[in-house]
């Protein structure tokens, strides 16, 4: 029994060993960057709007066993894309951003089903080609609209077309909608705003990832996660359910990009979609998702710790070494080891479970003494 | 039950791959509610003979088979085992098939859940159902009584035992309502003692429900014990096909292993004085050929031979004392203990081996024969380099690896070109040679040598054979020779070891009569002077 014990603690730790570093680094960082509370509070809030619905997006890839879709870059440019297009119409307020979510549905979906096609070329390396797929996809968004638009499809617009005549400028202004679905329905706790209106989307989507999981399809994913070829053998589709999963996560994605910029208020056209696909995956690793396991409470575990962070991290290396930019480094040094040691992390798990084979063997043994 | 047909009807089934035959006018019938125990030794074509009433694509791909199956009296010719299923025919295979993230019920259901309508199916289409766990966990329950056993239905799969992975996974055939023939492949293998009496009894009551069980073990007792009919396939050919009432154990054990050849002449069993290798509780995790506390010595000088079918361990025992795949016990070697998990220190300590697996293992196929021949030899023993400005830098000695390999492509017989051909250009056997040969060149004190025969012509056969028992009487290596096939054990070694279940099931002299090993390979009570 004590053995058991000590192995479940252990178990415990291995498989949330990432937020309990997070833990520690934001405990120690916490008083360092004297900030207050509600501050703190506030920020947090703020940080859940923009980045929750965006990092459940990835939650359906990983159940169907395709790993941290780095492709829901593609739903990002998707969203934007909806977002350049409301603003050259200068379709303003709730109806503009629900304008540019359902704009950004059929290109989501045109993408997604790419990518899904790609991946299931590529099993087993999904991770990889879809991060890689991400890259191309953004020259080819470039392409479209540093030079198509404007030339080839029309945009009216003088305030988001660069003065040569074609293609659009470096930020876009989105004044028209910024937060017009934050203050929808706002609530006011001493002086910070919870966004009731946002929040309510954000528990929809956690409803339908909740009640998706019992449907067939769901169920389906489940068992090509666990195995593809004991899917495959009692008749699943593999292919087609390992597309489906990824459409829905690059359109939730196109969503998310939407929700996340009405809140900031402006668009960076050529870099937002990149920086938001690394930020998501990290936020859910950092919440105890692994590649193979993630459920909606590590997404937002995630994203309370990982922006935790990086908001204190400038105060704290300011007050300790009198250097802020330490923060803006430790944001991108900080993902990318996440991302890291979440990778390495499950490699390692995977052998263990393989070399687990022998000592039971061992074990066996030891018994009949 | 005369004036109507059969449930199932194969009728002069032959299949061949690529010219090589594996089933040869096979013809049998199983009636209604009947159970027929098949067996034979690996390779005899029982699963061949299988996956072509499953319609398994491999057949198709190769070529398809000829021959008629009927079921019912209708001619049937599955192009996917989807289709075979939709006929009522299921598997159990050896192998799980299960998702060890999934309960009981979900794996029973598996694709086959019951769902419930709601609104966004109007939307999407039917896979937008939901999940009817209620009724679920029902259909799970009655097929699980259905085996006959106590499962709990909520359980995981990876935190069952092993036994009740297996009554999961027939309760999943069993759970489809139209099942009418289902096909147990080596079922009890996992199994204990308990479980697999368990089994069997569900088996009994399944056919007196009038499904019809084709049983595959080969465990005699149980075939005994439980089938109405036995068919025995040797080679590809059905060697006997009778009710189980009127045969016994001996008698197929002796059908099975067969070909009353008379043993090649041997010299007068010799007798040696002292123990070299000594194995004790050894485990190997080498997945597919599990070995569990295996202890065996091995007298300087002799040739051992290890033999069992296929998937019962004897191949896990050289790779686990060489180091290829992790495992644990006592190595000892010569009066000194070897450390295990390391190929190096296997090799250094004198013992070479050749493996089964020629292309991946035993030789770099790209590259020309002397260096097939001399690579080892020079990675563990420093042979064949020159010291150049004091030992600094060493350099390969090219004449001297030329030498000796054309001196083992004279001696072996190697049918080549000459030393600078690729390894890739060779035929099996004169890659098996050249593996034999980078063997010999380290002047191996103890020497695996891991189905040495396997896939190779007769002719090359006896030269491989002949050169390992020369090499044993002129330089005195004690030889381990795994293999498959009894009889060459028999021809070769003097005492011989049989694997059953990872474990020895006993030692015997080459001597002795091929059905007494028969029967140790087949799990019966070992004649005498076993092991354990």
């Amino acid at each position: 029994m004590l053995k058991n014990d000590k192995d479940n603690v252990i178990k415990f730790l291995e498989t949330n060993l990432v937020p309990i570093l997070f833990v520690i680094i934001i405990a120690f960082a916490l008083p360092l960057s004297g900030f207050s509370v509600r501050y703190l509070f506030n920020e947090i809030i703020v940080r859940l709007v923009r980045n929750l619905f965006l990092v459940l997006a990835l939650l359906l890839p990983i159940m169907a066993g395709m790993g941290l879709n780095f492709g829901m870059v593609l739903g990002a440019m998707a969203g934007e894309i909806g977002l350049i297009f409301i603003t050259d119409w200068n379709i303003t307020g709730l109806h503009g951003m629900f304008l540019a979510m359902i704009l950004s549905i059929p290109l989501s979906i045109l993408l997604g089903w790419m990518c899904g096609k790609i991946l299931n070329r590529a099993k087993g390396r999904e991770m990889v080609t879809s991060y890689i797929l991400g890259f191309f996809m953004n020259g080819v968004y470039q392409l479209v609209v540093l030079y198509g638009m404007g030339s080839v499809i029309p945009i009216a617009s003088d305030s988001i077309v660069l003065s040569r005549g074609y293609g659009i400028r470096n930020a876009v202004n989105l004044t028209g909608i910024r937060q017009s679905l934050d203050k929808l329905l706002p609530l006011k706790i001493g002086t910070t705003l919870i966004p009731v209106a946002t929040f309510a989307l954000i528990a929809v989507l956690c409803v339908f990832i909740i009640w998706f999981r019992r449907t067939k399809l769901g169920q389906d994913m489940r068992a090509i996660g666990q195995d593809m070829a004991v899917a495959e053998a009692s008749g699943i589709d593999v292919a087609r359910t390992r597309i489906i999963s990824i459409i829905i996560s690059t359109v939730l994605a196109g969503f998310g990009m939407v929700i996340y910029l009405q809140n900031i208020g402006t668009m960076n056209t050529y870099n937002s979609h990149e920086q938001v696909g690394m930020f998501s995956i990290a936020a859910l690793l950092v919440g105890g998702a692994s590649v193979n396991r993630a459920k909606i409470g590590n997404a937002i575990l995630g994203v309370v710790l990982f922006h935790l962070m990086f908001v204190i991290s400038p105060m704290a290396g300011k007050n300790l070494i009198g250097q802020a930019q330490l923060g803006e480094y430790f944001r991108v040094f900080v993902s990318y080891g996440v991302i890291s040691i979440s990778l390495v992390l499950y490699a390692i798990r995977k052998q263990r479970d393989k070399a687990r084979a022998g000592i039971a063997l061992a074990d066996a043994q030891e018994v009949r003494d | 039950m005369k004036d109507k047909s059969p449930l199932l009807e194969m009728r002069n089934i032959s299949k061949d791959f690529f010219g090589n035959s594996v089933l040869k006018d096979v013809s049998f019938k199983l009636e209604k509610g009947e159970i027929l125990g098949l067996v034979g030794e690996n390779g005899a074509g029982k699963t061949t003979l299988m996956k072509i009433l499953f319609g398994m694509t491999v057949i198709r791909d190769t070529g398809g088979y000829s021959g008629e199956i009927f079921l019912e009296g209708k001619p049937v010719s599955y192009k996917t085992p989807f289709e075979a299923l939709d006929d009522g025919i299921g598997m159990v295979h050896q192998e799980f098939s299960l998702l060890p993230g999934f309960t009981a019920a979900e794996n029973i259901l598996l694709n086959r859940e019951s769902t419930k309508n709601n609104f966004m199916t109007e939307l999407f289409g039917d896979r937008m159902k939901n999940l009817d766990r209620k009724d679920m966990r029902k259909r799970a329950l009655k097929a699980i009584g259905k085996v006959g056993v106590q499962l709990h239905e909520d359980m995981l799969i990876s935190d069952m035992p092993v036994g009740h992975k297996q009554f999961t996974e027939i309760a999943r055939e069993l759970e489809k309502d139209n099942i009418k023939l289902l096909v147990l492949d080596e079922p009890t293998a996992v199994l204990a003692e308990s479980e697999a009496e368990i089994l069997l009894k569900s088996m009994k009551k399944l056919s007196s429900e009038g499904i019809s069980i084709i049983f595959i073990s080969h465990r005699l007792r149980e075939i005994i014990n439980i089938t109405d009919k036995i068919l025995i396939l040797r080679d590809g050919r059905i060697i006997q096909e009778k009710p189980t009432s009127s045969t016994n154990i001996s008698e197929i054990a002796e059908a099975m292993v067969g070909r009353e050849l008379e043993v090649s002449k041997r010299e007068d069993v010799r007798v040696f004085d002292r123990t070299f290798l000594s194995v004790s509780r050894l485990w190997v995790n080498m997945p597919g050929e599990t070995v569990r506390d295996v202890s065996f010595d091995v007298n300087e000088g002799e040739i051992f031979g290890i033999g069992g079918l296929a998937g019962q361990g004897k191949l896990g025992i050289p790779n686990g004392i060489m180091g290829l795949f992790p495992g644990g016990g006592e190595i000892i070697l010569d009066g000194k203990k070897i450390g295990l998990n390391s190929p190096r220190i296997a090799l250094d300590s004198g013992m070479a081996f050749v493996s089964e697996d020629r292309r991946d293992v035993g030789l770099l196929l790209d590259e020309p024969l002397d260096w097939n021949i001399s690579f080892t030899a020079m990675q563990v023993q420093n042979k064949f380099l020159k010291p150049i400005f004091g030992n600094l830098i060493k350099w390969r000695d090219e004449k001297a690896i030329q030498n000796a390999a054309k001196g083992f492509i004279d001696a072996l017989e190697i049918k080549c070109t000459g030393y600078s051909q690729k390894a890739q250009e060779l035929s099996g056997g004169n890659q098996q040679k050249i593996c034999l040969a980078k063997a010999f060149i380290v002047e191996p004190r103890v020497l695996f040598v891991s189905e040495p025969t396997r896939g190779i012509d007769v002719g090359a056969k006896k030269i491989v054979l002949d050169t390992l028992i020369k090499n044993n009487r002129e330089k005195g290596t004690t030889i381990i020779m795994i293999s498959s096939e009894l009889e060459e054990l028999r021809s070769v070694c003097d005492r011989i070891a049989i694997v059953d279940e990872g474990k020895i099931a006993g030692i015997l002299p080459a001597t002795r009569p091929a059905a007494d090993f028969g029967l140790l390979m087949l799990g019966t009570a070992p004649v005498s002077g076993g092991a354990e």
